[in-house]
């Protein structure tokens, strides 16, 4: 071996290792790709928070492009992200509610203490709608185009980065 | 005297109260067989380092009685994979399936035994082929 290469090698081997590991370090195991997107939103029909005579299903909004957020009053990392929504239903992002698992009171006294981003509150009591769509860590959210395909899902809190770098430039295409 | 042992009852009657009876797991053995050998076979999305069968998450719980119903639905094993593969990615398998994307995953490892192995042939004939050089040279000298 020449004695160059003696040495190169192992820096090479080094320079390698060292670019998967800083890939590894950007990657957050905890977000697993959605085998849902570029899929219809799941089908579901849930009575509306504080409303419950009144129902919502996701072929109500055909035609439009709008946000499923989960969330609930239990899960600290929703208040976290909660003024991010606030501000994007003032830019006039549409965005539905999906109450999961939570207590009624208790979520609605959320949002009257907090106000209220969401155009419509529907209520998963068992959590079986958030099950069809895979969620697992709330908060999550979902953008839905107007023929009803899930476009996006953000896991985790909608940061001000993730707003605008995926979500307001998608919805900007859609 | 009377007043006092009526406290104690009452004190002994109240938690009664609370615990209520255990919920039955499952009824049927058979089907919490199979829960229990699918359910090891699944990843819990919460904690991701435990099967399904492990992990004392809610969501785990959510899907074990979603799994029970399922399997009384009589859905065979793999069409209740399929289900949850659906909803939560190839991720919830703790084997993950061959396919182009994983590839690398199953035969990265012998890929990398067979480079480790054809480098050390490599050095250790390099090794030989310099040492009897060396030999020949003594002889001749």
């Amino acid at each position: 071996m020449k004695p160059v290469l003696k040495y190169l090698l192992p820096l090479a081997i080094f320079l390698v290792l060292v670019g998967f590991f800083a890939a590894s370090l950007k990657h957050d195991p905890r977000e697993v790709p959605s085998p849902l997107i570029d899929k219809p939103a799941p089908a579901f029909r849930l009575p509306v928070l504080n409303a419950p005579d009144k129902t919502f299903a996701p072929e109500d909004m055909r035609g439009r492009v709008w946000l499923l957020n989960v969330w609930a009053s239990w899960c600290g990392a929703c208040r976290d992200e909660h003024p991010v929504l606030m501000e994007m239903a003032r830019s006039g992002i549409v965005m539905v509610g999906l109450d999961y698992k939570d207590d009624e009171a208790q979520a609605s006294a959320f949002l009257s203490r907090s106000g209220n981003p969401y155009t419509i509150v529907v209520v998963d009591a068992d959590g079986r709608v958030g099950m069809d769509y895979g969620v697992y860590g709330v908060p999550e959210t979902y953008v839905i185009d107007r023929a009803g395909i899930i476009r996006y899902k953000q896991i985790g809190p909608i940061t001000q980065k993730a707003l605008r770098e995926k979500i307001l430039p998608l919805l900007q295409r859609l | 005297m009377k007043r006092s042992v009526l406290l104690v009852a009452l004190c002994l009657w109240v938690p009664m109260l609370v615990q209520g009876v255990a919920r039955p797991l499952g009824d049927d053995p058979e089907v919490e067989a199979r829960l229990k050998a699918l359910s090891s076979e699944l990843r819990c999305l919460v904690c991701q380092n435990q099967t399904l069968a492990d992990s004392s998450a809610a969501l785990a719980e959510d899907l074990r009685q979603e799994i029970r119903a399922l399997i009384a639905q009589g859905l065979s094993d793999q069409e209740i994979i399929d289900y949850l593969v659906a909803r939560y990615g190839d991720f919830v398998r703790y084997r993950p399936p061959l396919k182009a994307t994983t590839l690398l995953l199953w035969i990265g490892p012998g890929l990398l035994l067979a480079a480790g192995v054809g480098g050390l042939w490599w050095v250790l004939r390099r090794r030989n082929a310099r040492l009897s050089d060396d030999e020949e040279k003594r002889k001749e000298a």
